[in-house]
């Protein structure tokens, strides 16, 4: 549904590299992520892919058309969510919502089904102008409004960005849903608990590519065995970790560490940090998440 | 069509909206006419005015006493000679004098006429105008009452002169020139900060990834400030009429086709403006100093173009309000028909034509 072919982008006359070499697929019907940290190129790679940029080398194609030369045929079967809100504060939900309806050339009416799930729960306040709207409410209308012409595809840049966990919880329900409508869709996100609800991901990362697969695959790629380790006194815990020789890799996670260790040494830790005063250390070993792998990407 | 219609919809709601912009839109015409209108029709009384007799008779001396009697005028001096009067208005003592020349008497008496001369400083238009009007009635006044004495017609013709400022530059000039601002201010801003601001709020990522055609992008956001000039076209009509007692001496249709011509190359300059504008007050300062300032300069109601230096002469021609000023100040101060504007109508279309071409070019289907 979606293929980038070595996809490279600069600015300012080819000083600054947004994306380098970029090529993966989506297939139709695929929830598929675009997982990495802000400036990493997720939102250059939307907008080479919603025909709004023009790549400095590669080729892309969306719902069988190249993003240059077919630009208005893309343009008028996809939806697309910016990352910024992007719509009219000043006019209220509905006029919103008929507003995009019309200009994609088709009514609410015509494919309410298809939106009434998120429209309801923000209907009871239609008269409301969207610049008033609570973050969650704001990306649920967005929604409503990319979706309103039952796009083949739909680009979601960051949907979830600023807005509550509850309403984030919501939003990737959604989503599912729209997945079961047979809606490919494309969403990017910095959060990397939002990584496993999709299908398949790409985790990138300064303008690259570090890799595809799905949620499961990715965890699973991730070499040998990763602790958690606790204590009170975090500061000094973080130090003599990282102090200890056995140690690979270590990072705070929250209140925790998670730590890798030199092949067969992880029981001496504890010993070690109950020399430096830290009694009540506790370790346990944890399955790697997503984050444990983009990390351990990065280091190689 | 539905899709244009609704998005023409929009950009009124965007405007009925923003009461601040909307008060400033219409407010801003209304006042300075009103304004301008009130510092008009400010009565003047005892305007000091100066008196210089060479005939000395009867006929004058009566006239004379007639004139200083009216509560409009307070002689100042009674001067020997002319030569004094150039000082004495250098200094702004006066600011009128009169001057019967020698035999006035004899010559009312004997061919029926004579000629008094009025020279008023003109360096305050209005002022001029109104104390002259105040003076002739006076002198008119005069005849009639001659005319009932007299077995012979007689008449005395006040021959008025205006120092200074010969072609009373002033309410004439000012409506057409706040025409030529407000709708310049209007159409250029105004369109330039709509399209500025739909990239800064990032709603044009979404109108471009729609198969709403750039065309109709442009023309939904020309539409209201079309309609918005039309009115404070009407507005400004009406007050100049009321309050400055200039109607519309030509044809109403020639004034409004050379408006909407001069709307349509101002929209166009906006259009033009907005394209290469990244956010909204460059757009705004872009207007203001890019049209606001060559439009109240090389306009020509400011300053007259004939006095300016050769390079700014040349210059003001690639001012549209500079045409737009002439087809104005002759069709609504002079009615004159087509023919004397279609000059300055063709030099506004072909104008209009070539930057809204640009425009429509430059206009970018990508982001940057």
């Amino acid at each position: 549904m979606i293929t980038l072919d070595n996809i490279t982008k600069t600015y300012n006359k080819g000083t600054v590299l947004a994306v380098k070499d970029i090529s993966f697929e989506v297939k139709p019907g695929e929830l598929f992520g675009l997982i990495g940290p802000d400036g990493a190129g997720k939102t250059t790679l939307f907008r080479i892919l919603t025909t709004l940029l023009l790549a400095d080398k590669g080729r892309a194609m969306v719902n069988g058309f190249d993003v240059v030369k077919d630009y208005t045929k893309i343009r008028n079967s996809v939806g697309y969510m910016p990352g910024r809100f992007s719509l009219y504060q000043d006019l209220t939900i509905e006029e919103n919502l008929h507003f995009f309806a019309t200009v994609f050339g088709t009514t609410i009416k015509e494919n309410y089904a298809l939106i009434k799930d998120i429209y309801q729960q923000i209907e009871p306040f239609k008269d409301r102008r969207a610049g008033k709207l609570s973050g969650g409410m704001k990306q649920k209308l967005a929604l409503c409004c990319a979706l309103i012409h039952k796009p083949a595809v739909l680009f979601l840049d960051e949907p979830t960005t600023g807005v509550d966990v509850v309403s984030r919880k919501e939003f990737w329900e959604m989503l599912a849903r729209l997945k079961a409508e047979g809606i490919t869709i494309l969403v990017s996100t910095p959060y990397m608990d939002e990584a496993k609800l999709c299908d398949r991901i790409a985790l990138i990362q300064k303008g690259t590519i570090l890799s595809v697969d799905n949620p499961a695959d990715i965890v699973q790629s991730f070499p040998g065995d990763l602790y958690a380790v606790q204590a009170a006194n975090t500061h000094l815990l973080l130090r003599e970790a990282r102090a200890y020789e056995g140690t690979e890799t270590c990072f705070a996670f929250g209140d925790a560490l998670h730590v890798t260790f030199r092949s067969g040494v992880a029981d001496g830790l504890l010993a070690h940090l109950k020399t430096r005063g830290l009694d009540d250390a506790t370790m346990e070993k944890i399955t790697p998440g997503i984050e444990d792998c983009f990390i351990h990407l990065l280091k190689n | 069509m539905r899709q244009l219609i609704t998005f023409i919809r929009k950009e009124f709601l965007h405007v009925f909206r923003d009461r601040k912009t909307l008060l400033m839109l219409f407010g801003l015409p209304i006042a300075q006419i009103v304004l301008f209108g009130f510092a008009l029709s400010n009565e003047i009384k005892n305007s000091h005015i100066a008196v210089v007799d060479y005939s000395k008779d009867a006929v004058t001396t009566k006239l004379i006493s007639k004139i200083s009697g009216s509560p409009y005028f307070n002689i100042q001096r009674s001067l020997a000679g002319a030569e004094e009067l150039n000082a004495a208005f250098k200094k702004g003592n006066i600011k009128m004098a009169v001057i019967f020349p020698a035999g006035f008497g004899d010559d009312l008496i004997h061919t029926g006429k004579a000629t008094m001369q009025v020279i008023a400083d003109a360096s305050d238009p209005n002022q001029a105008t109104t104390i002259t009007n105040y003076l002739t009635n006076i002198v008119n006044d005069f005849n009639s009452d001659l005319a009932q004495d007299a077995s012979q017609p007689m008449q005395i013709e006040p021959e008025v002169q205006m120092m200074y400022n010969p072609e009373l530059r002033g309410a004439p000039n000012f409506v057409p020139g706040v025409m030529a601002l407000v709708l310049m201010l209007v159409c250029t801003m105004m369109t330039s900060v709509a399209i500025v601001r739909e990239k800064e709020l990032g709603t044009m990522e979404i109108l471009l990834v729609s198969p709403f055609k750039p065309i109709y992008i442009i023309i939904s956001k020309l539409a209201p400030n079309l309609l918005i000039s039309v009115v404070n076209l009407i507005i400004i009509l009406v007050l100049s009429d009321i309050f400055l007692d200039l109607p519309v001496k030509g044809s109403l249709l020639l004034l409004v086709t050379g408006t909407v011509l001069f709307i349509m190359t101002s929209l166009s300059i906006g259009l033009l403006l907005s394209i290469s504008a990244k956010t909204q007050q460059a757009a705004m300062m872009g207007s203001l100093m890019g049209m606001m300032l060559p439009t109240m300069l090389l306009t020509g109601f400011l300053f007259p173009i004939e006095n300016m230096p050769v390079a700014l002469q040349v210059l003001s021609n690639l001012v549209p309000s500079r045409w737009y000023f002439i087809i104005i100040k002759r069709v609504m101060l002079k009615g004159l028909g087509f023919e004397s504007v279609w000059r300055e109508m063709l030099i506004l279309t072909g104008m209009c034509v070539l930057l809204f071409t640009i425009s429509l070019r430059q206009f970018k289907i990508r982001l940057q």
